[in-house]
């Protein structure tokens, strides 16, 4: 065949298609080594009410959301009313305050309104660093048997809510 | 009066240079132990920072850095070997925070990509070079 010629010019286009994918492609997304494995375990004082302590323990048997985040960040402002909306439709929303000043924290949720069941409170990020969290707000979806099903990296849009996040906590309570 | 100012300028620079290095690592719980800190800055030079990603641990002041540095510095002293430290922060954030990516299944073609295409390019140069050869040699007869 005389198309040997084309053979360069498809190598050129296979290289094209490599690096326009390549330009979709987000690099601050680092994919979570924890995805399918068991969420690491803490014990926290309740934001706003220390005398009290959440317990990844108390969530056994439970499909729950971990959504972390705090009063600094930009980012979780962005999300927050979609958390709103989210905690009046049921979804079992809990948030980690990372790395937070609890007053700020606590103003915050009155401000916006108090998208969670409850908030654990993370004050020196060492519960973050455990969960990997490097850039507030991420959000795990864990499952009955405390497996991490999902990580949101970045703030929870309605298109990942609708795609991702519903359908899967609606496969993991069947 | 100009050289004064100058001096002056100099000096303030000078000054500034400093004091952005002290407040950089404001949150940073040195150690007491030099060898524990030796070990930090050799194992956080190979070790990326999430936060700022083509900076490594070592020279980065993103919270999170100085909190990992803090945490490295606790696994130190608690007696984990430079594996064990790597290993832990693997477990957390990945083979993206070690900037020798490790050979693996996922990492395969980046570690022997460069070779299969350099036997590639091999084979191509051997198969023109013997074409080339033959055609010369059919020129010659004729």
């Amino acid at each position: 065949m005389k198309l040997k010629f084309l053979i360069p010019l498809v190598l050129f286009f296979i290289l094209v298609g490599f690096l326009g994918k390549g330009l979709f492609l987000d690099p601050r997304e680092v994919p979570s080594p924890l995805i399918g494995k068991p969420a690491p375990a803490f014990e926290a004082p309740v934001l706003g009410d220390p005398s009290k302590t959440f317990s990844t323990a108390d969530m056994k048997g439970k499909v729950w959301l971990l959504n972390t985040w705090a009063s600094w960040c930009v980012a979780c402002r962005e999300e927050h009313p979609l958390l709103v909306e989210m905690l009046a439709h049921d979804i079992p929303l809990y948030g980690l305050a990372y790395k937070d000043v609890e007053q700020d924290a606590l103003d915050v949720l009155d401000k916006m309104g108090n998208p969670y069941i409850i908030t654990a409170n993370d004050a020196d990020g060492r519960i973050g660093i455990d969960y990997g969290v490097y850039g507030v707000p991420e959000t795990y979806v864990i499952d009955k048997a405390g497996i991490i099903r999902y990580k949101q990296i970045g703030p929870i849009t309605p298109e990942s809510l609708r795609d991702k996040i519903l359908p899967l906590l609606k496969e993991l309570d069947a | 009066m100009i050289a004064l100012r100058h001096i002056f300028i100099a000096l303030a620079l000078f000054v500034s240079a400093f004091s952005f290095h002290t407040t950089s690592f404001a949150q940073d719980q040195f150690s007491k132990s030099p060898a524990v800190e030796a070990r930090l800055k050799k194992l956080s030079t190979e070790l990326r920072c999430l936060v700022c990603q083509n900076s490594t641990l070592a020279d980065s002041d993103a919270p999170l850095a100085q909190d990992l540095r803090n945490e490295i510095r606790k696994l130190i002293e608690t007696g984990k070997t430079d594996e064990e430290v790597v290993a832990y922060l693997v477990a957390r954030y990945g083979d993206f925070v070690t900037f020798r990516p490790p050979v693996n299944a996922s990492t395969a073609l980046l570690w022997f990509g460069p070779f299969i295409m350099l036997i590639i390019g091999l084979i191509t140069l051997i198969v023109v070079l013997k074409k080339r050869a033959k055609l010369l040699a059919a020129e010659e007869v004729s």
